[in-house]
C-alpha cells in the first residue's frame, strides 16, 4: 500500500491535524505515522493510539500494513 | 476454560503481562524486543505469552483488548499499549512510576513465559 493511501485515511480521520507517513523499509508495508491533532488533547496515550489504529483498521486487518509505529502529539 | 478465558486470566493475574512474537529468550520481532527492553529497564517483572504458536491467540487477544497490533503490554490488568507507548513511557519515566504505584518499588524482577491454548 502506498504511503499516500495511508495518509489519505489519516487526513480523513484527523481533518484539522497534521499527518506524516514514513515507509520505514521502502517495501510498502512497514510504516511510521506521526499525527498531530487537537483530537488527542486530554486523552491517554492508549486512547490516542486507538484513534489512529481505528483510522487504519482496514489496512491493519487485511495485512497491507505489516508493521505500524505511531507517534501522536496534541496541537501546541 | 476457553482460549479467551485463559488470555483474560493471564491479563488479570499477572502483575505485568506481555503478549509478544517469540519469547524473552528468543524474540521473533523487533517491536516485541523493544517493548521487552523497556519493561526490563524499568524494573518490571515480566510474564510473556508467545502468540505465534496459534493464530487464534492473537485474534482472541485483539478482540478482548480492542488493540490490533503485537506486542501488547498490560500492568495489573490494564492495557499500557504496544511497543511505541511502552518505550515512550519508559523514556519519560512514567513507566517506572506506574510500576511503582501498581506493584511497589521493592518488586522482584522475574521473567517467565506462560502458554495459553
Amino acid at each position: 500500500m502506498a504511503t499516500d493511501a495511508i495518509r489519505a485515511l489519516l487526513e480523513q480521520a484527523f481533518p484539522n491535524g497534521s499527518v506524516d507517513v514514513l515507509d520505514r523499509t521502502g517495501g510498502g508495508d512497514h510504516f511510521h505515522v506521526t499525527v498531530e491533532s487537537a483530537s488527542f488533547e486530554g486523552l491517554s496515550l492508549v486512547e490516542q493510539h486507538r484513534l489512529v489504529n481505528r483510522a487504519l483498521a482496514a489496512p491493519l486487518a487485511d495485512g497491507t500494513i505489516h508493521e505500524l509505529r505511531i507517534t501522536t502529539k496534541g496541537t501546541p | 476454560m476457553t482460549l479467551r478465558e485463559q488470555i483474560q486470566q493471564v491479563i488479570d493475574d499477572e502483575p505485568v503481562a506481555i503478549f509478544m512474537k517469540g519469547t524473552p529468550e528468543r524474540p521473533a520481532c523487533g517491536n516485541s524486543l523493544r517493548a521487552l527492553q523497556a519493561l526490563w529497564s524499568a524494573g518490571a517483572p515480566i510474564t510473556a505469552v508467545d502468540i505465534l504458536p496459534d493464530p487464534q491467540i492473537r485474534q482472541e487477544l485483539s478482540a478482548l483488548s480492542d488493540w490490533p497490533t503485537i506486542p501488547q503490554v498490560f500492568v495489573k490488568g490494564e492495557l499500557i499499549g504496544g511497543a511505541d507507548i511502552t518505550e515512550e513511557l519508559y523514556a519519560s519515566g512514567d513507566l517506572g512510576r506506574r510500576l511503582d504505584e501498581a506493584l511497589g518499588s521493592e518488586r522482584e524482577q522475574v521473567v517467565k513465559t506462560v502458554a495459553v491454548g
